[in-house]
Formats: C-alpha cells, sequence, structure tokens
C-alpha cells in the first residue's frame, strides 16, 4: 500500500469531518453519529461478506459482545472506558475465531454459514437476556459522566471526530485489503475457494484471518455504541437489526468495495430520515423504503451503488474517448 | 523427483486408481495418457493433494507428502492446472496470475510484476486487463498454465491444458509448453492429443481402467499390444496384427 492509495480515503474522512462544524443541527449530529456506527459495524461485514464472500447473518454477535463487554467492564468493574473498548474489540475477535473456527472447518459456506451465524447472534440474545451480570431483561445503564477517560462528550462533534476517525480505520484497512497479499488470497478464495488452493493460499487461515478483522470492527462500532447511547439490551446489542444494518448497507453501497459500507450506510439512513420527515407519523416507513431500496438496488444495480458509479465513469470515459468499449487489443 | 507408490483410490467399492506406481524425472517432460474414465485426473488429485489416497503414497525428492493438503505442496513447488478451467471470474486476467505471483513475493508491486513477464511468456500479454470471464476456451487455458507458472514451481501438473483447442492454437501452445521445460520446469501433462505427447513427451505411462498399462516412449507404447487394446477394445491387436497392418503411432 503506497500514500497515493490513501489519498481517496483520507479525502472521503475529510468532507465528513467538515459537516458537523457547519453548524448543523443537534438532530443531524445525531443522525452522522449513528450512520456512522452503522457504517463501521458494515464495514466489518464487508471485509468478510464483501471481500471474502462468506455472507454471514449474524454480526449481532460481535456488535453485542463489543457492547456488552465495553458495559459490563464498566458498570461492574469500574474499568476505564478506553480499556472496555479494547476488551470489547478483543471479546469480539474471540467470538469471531470461535464462530469461524467451528463454521470453517466443518465446510460451511453459502446459506448455511449464513444460517450458523443466525444462530450464534440468536444463542447470543437469549443467554444475555437471562444472565445476571449482563443485567437480564433491563439491560445495562452506563452512567452519564462525560470526559475524556469515559469516551463521552458533551458536545456531539466531538463523539462525531471520535467515530468518524475509527471509520477512516475501517477505509484503511478496506483500501490494504485491495493493495496486499492478504486481501488477494481472501478474494481469491471468495471467488473459487479449491484454485486458490492449488496456488498455495491456505483457505482455513485466510477465512480465520478475515473473520477476526470483520470482528473486530463490528465489536468497535458495538463499543462505541454503548458509550454513545449509554444503554444496551439483549435485542439491542445482539438482536437482528444490527445483523440486517451491517449486511444492507454494503449490499447497497457496493460488497466488496472500499467506500460501499459507507455509500451505502448514508444512503439508506440519509433515505430513511428523509421518508420520516415526509411521512413522520407512520410507524416503520423508514423500513419499508430500505426493502424497496434493497429490491431496486438488487434488481438494476448489482455491485451496488459503488458499481454503478464505476459503470457509469467508464461509460463517460469512453463517450469522452469516441470509441466503443473494450475493443480487441 | 516426483514418484508415485501403488496410488489406490477407491470411491465406496468403484476402484478409480488401481496400484498405480510412476515417476517423473527431474527435468522431463512426462505424459500420462488413457482413454476417457480411465482414471487419469484422479491420479493428478491425488499427487496435488485435492484427494486424499485409499493406498499409497506420494513422494517429492523422498520427502513422504501424502498428508499434505494442496497448498503446502504448493509452497513445495508442485503447481496444477484443472482440466476444467476455474478462473477467478470476477478478477482481471493480470490480477488472477498474481494471487499465484503472490506465493513467492508478498509485495504487491513485485508479484503484480511477476505476474506481467509470466503472462508475457504463455502470451496473454494484450489481455491483461481483460476480466478473465472474457476469455476464450484458448485464453482461459493458457491463464490456467499462467497462474500455475507465476508460482514458480518445480513441478508443473498439466491437467489436458490443449483439449479444446483447434489445431493452430495447439500448434502455438507446444512450444510454449517446451519453452517452459527449457527453462528447468519438470513437466508432467495428462493428454489426449496424440499429436502433442508425441511430439513432447520423452515418458509416457499409460492407464486404463485404473491400471498402469505400459510405460516408455512414445513410440514404444502406442506400439504395446495393451494400449491398443485400451482404446480400441478386446482383441483389436490381435486383429491388427492378423490384418498386416503395422501398429504405429
Amino acid at each position: 500500500m503506497t500514500a497515493t492509495d490513501l489519498l481517496r480515503p483520507l479525502l472521503v474522512v475529510a468532507v465528513f469531518a467538515v459537516v458537523p462544524w457547519l453548524g448543523v443541527s443537534n438532530a443531524t449530529l445525531n443522525f452522522l453519529v449513528y450512520m456512522l456506527i452503522v457504517a463501521l459495524a458494515a464495514q466489518g461485514w464487508n471485509i468478510l461478506g464483501g471481500f471474502g464472500g462468506q455472507y454471514s447473518f449474524g454480526h449481532a454477535a460481535f456488535f453485542g459482545t463489543g457492547a456488552y463487554a465495553t458495559a459490563i467492564l464498566q458498570v461492574q468493574l469500574g474499568v476505564n472506558a478506553w480499556v472496555g473498548l479494547v476488551c470489547g474489540v478483543a471479546a469480539g475477535v474471540a467470538v469471531g475465531l470461535f464462530v469461524g473456527f467451528l463454521s470453517f472447518r466443518s465446510g460451511l459456506r453459502g446459506s448455511y454459514f449464513a444460517l450458523v451465524t443466525l444462530a450464534f447472534a440468536e444463542v447470543f440474545r437469549v443467554v444475555a437476556n437471562a444472565a445476571g451480570f449482563t443485567g437480564g431483561a433491563a439491560g445495562l445503564l452506563i452512567r452519564l459522566e462525560p470526559g475524556v477517560a469515559t469516551l463521552q462528550f458533551a458536545d456531539r462533534r466531538i463523539t462525531c471526530m471520535l467515530v468518524l476517525g475509527f471509520v477512516g480505520l475501517g477505509l484503511v484497512i478496506s483500501t490494504w485489503l485491495t493493495r496486499s497479499r492478504f486481501g488477494a488470497h481472501l478474494i481469491a478464495v471468495r471467488e473459487n475457494e479449491q484454485a486458490a488452493e492449488a496456488l498455495g493460499v491456505d483457505p482455513m487461515r485466510v477465512k480465520l484471518g478475515a473473520i477476526a478483522l470483520s470482528a473486530a470492527l463490528t465489536a468497535l462500532a458495538g463499543c462505541l455504541y454503548a458509550q454513545y447511547f449509554l444503554f444496551i439490551d439483549a435485542t439491542i446489542a445482539y438482536g437482528p437489526w444490527i445483523s440486517v444494518e451491517a449486511l444492507l448497507a454494503p449490499l447497497v453501497g457496493g460488497a466488496g468495495t472500499v467506500f460501499g459500507p459507507l455509500i451505502g450506510a448514508l444512503a439508506l439512513h440519509g433515505l430513511g430520515e428523509a421518508t420520516k420527515g415526509i411521512a413522520g407519523s407512520v410507524p416503520g416507513i423508514d423500513l419499508v423504503v430500505f426493502g424497496v431500496v434493497l429490491i431496486l438496488v438488487i434488481a438494476f444495480l448489482p455491485g451496488g451503488l459503488m458499481g454503478g458509479l464505476a459503470r457509469l465513469a467508464g461509460r463517460l470515459r469512453t463517450i469522452a474517448r469516441g470509441r466503443r468499449p473494450a475493443v480487441e487489443a | 523427483m516426483l514418484v508415485a507408490e501403488g496410488l489406490t483410490k477407491k470411491f465406496s467399492g468403484l476402484v478409480a486408481v488401481d496400484e498405480v506406481s510412476l515417476a517423473v524425472a527431474e527435468g522431463s517432460l512426462t505424459g500420462l495418457i488413457g482413454p476417457n474414465g480411465a482414471g487419469k485426473t484422479t491420479v493428478f488429485a491425488m499427487l496435488a493433494g485435492f484427494l486424499h489416497p485409499t493406498g499409497g503414497r506420494v513422494l517429492l525428492d523422498g520427502a513422504d507428502l501424502t498428508d499434505e493438503p494442496p497448498y503446502r505442496r504448493a509452497r513445495r513447488g508442485i503447481a496444477r492446472t484443472f482440466q476444467i478451467t476455474q478462473p477467478f471470474a470476477g478478477l482481471s486476467v493480470h490480477e488472477n496470475i498474481a494471487v499465484g505471483a503472490y506465493l513467492r513475493h508478498a509485495r504487491r508491486a513485485d508479484a503484480m510484476d511477476r505476474a506481467a513477464a509470466v503472462a508475457e511468456r504463455v502470451g496473454l500479454s494484450h489481455e491483461l486487463d481483460k476480466p478473465a470471464a472474457a476469455l476464450t476456451v484458448a485464453g482461459r487455458k493458457r491463464l490456467e498454465v499462467a497462474r500455475a507458472l507465476a508460482t514458480e514451481p518445480r513441478l508443473l501438473l498439466l491437467d489436458e491444458v490443449l483439449a479444446g483447442l483447434n489445431p493452430s492454437e495447439v500448434r502455438d501452445m507446444i512450444p510454449v509448453l517446451r519453452a517452459i521445460r527449457d527453462d528447468g520446469v519438470t513437466i508432467f501433462m495428462i493428454e489426449h492429443i496424440m499429436q502433442a505427447v508425441m511430439n513432447l513427451c520423452e515418458t509416457v505411462y499409460v492407464i486404463a481402467q485404473g491400471r498402469l498399462v505400459a510405460a516408455g516412449t512414445p513410440q514404444h507404447v502406442c506400439a504395446e499390444p495393451q494400449v491398443i487394446e485400451a482404446y480400441l477394445g478386446h482383441g483389436a491387436a490381435a486383429r491388427i496384427a492378423a490384418g498386416g497392418v503395422h501398429a504405429r503411432g
């Protein structure tokens, strides 16, 4: 990976970083933070699902583990929030490796892998709902105590910058995947596992690496969620909503692309908010819009918004050159 | 260099490969022929590690590889191509070959350079930026060879890389294979096209119904009665001899 490869991620982060300082409303800031947390979880999904082709329906297992680990450490043990964050990510990675080892060792792929991850997430949800140290059905409330040590900021613009920083990290990791040996191996495994193995790629190792990295980013999103909203219960942390959000954004934005998850999250939630603004009184109307958008994207934009943009750019380039595309060399 | 000892593969009662022993000499161009369904590809799959033999051993320079997975064997220097081509369809030709090159080159720039050099050798340099899915059959066969070659193997297992090509494409491909061998890569190839086998191989193994029936130079092997019978049916060798037809390749 060279410096020029990092130019585009940095540029995108810079654009997002300017917005909060333009005197926008608190509601807009709230939207931005929430959207960026979802984008971070989606970037995690994109590593395993987009680059690696292993579609998970249960990224809530990683999101929730991150959220619960940070919350429990702070509430029950009084640990510093930053330490909680690191432990949350580590716990997410551990869960990822556990789920990955069991399912990849038994050769699960496609819908079988998706179902197993969904099952794991549901088991975590049920256990978290019943256990004592997770606060059970009442959930966990993190004490409001703004400060750098507690990772809570009275000024939402600071929170926004913090989450954006981590989303930037996600963009850098995704860019690295497109420019590195590990990324090439991961994509090769997605395209044809047997052919990859013939070329010296150990599929088990590559997939475990991918699920660890994937779980780390999604767990990080869970930690930030807990620290921002200061309340979690089993349905928030391990509920299917985040599994769906994490896979919907990359699919709409462009799975297996660097910017797909962020663009997808922005497009979906932007549209969701806009609909709520127009037809505010109808409950769940934004979810109806999500469904329609997903159907439209799958039907008309395979490769998502990024794929559509790439095709549009290609067409414009050929028009500019004034000749037909891909002539035989 | 590569030795197979008594390789046997049974698929629940069906003996696909039965006690096949063979040896591929370092620096040679060795062929494996036989009628359809003889078990050639099964032998290759066992040599490359994609199938575990029911019995027998695979040795590379005396080291026992029988229990090693394919990726370990690739790291030791065994590369294979697939009879049914297996391109990474979503990637460009260049990226396809680079996946092979990454085996010995960790940096992207090195791997991509190496991939471009390999593409040049097999005649794919004009198609580097094309998606692999857009290649013709001949192009895909070349891509299989290029990807395997990019791993910088010592032994190349080629499974019917000439099948499906037209005569002029076959003529183009033969010098490419010979040049690879001349660069010091040992080649072991399954082939149906006898013109190519007679032209290229120094030693040929013939299997029929899972058993090794003959081995030797192509000229010698083609005159063997067992080989003629394997291809033309029981008693064919005797009828040809009685009819005065001189059996030749």
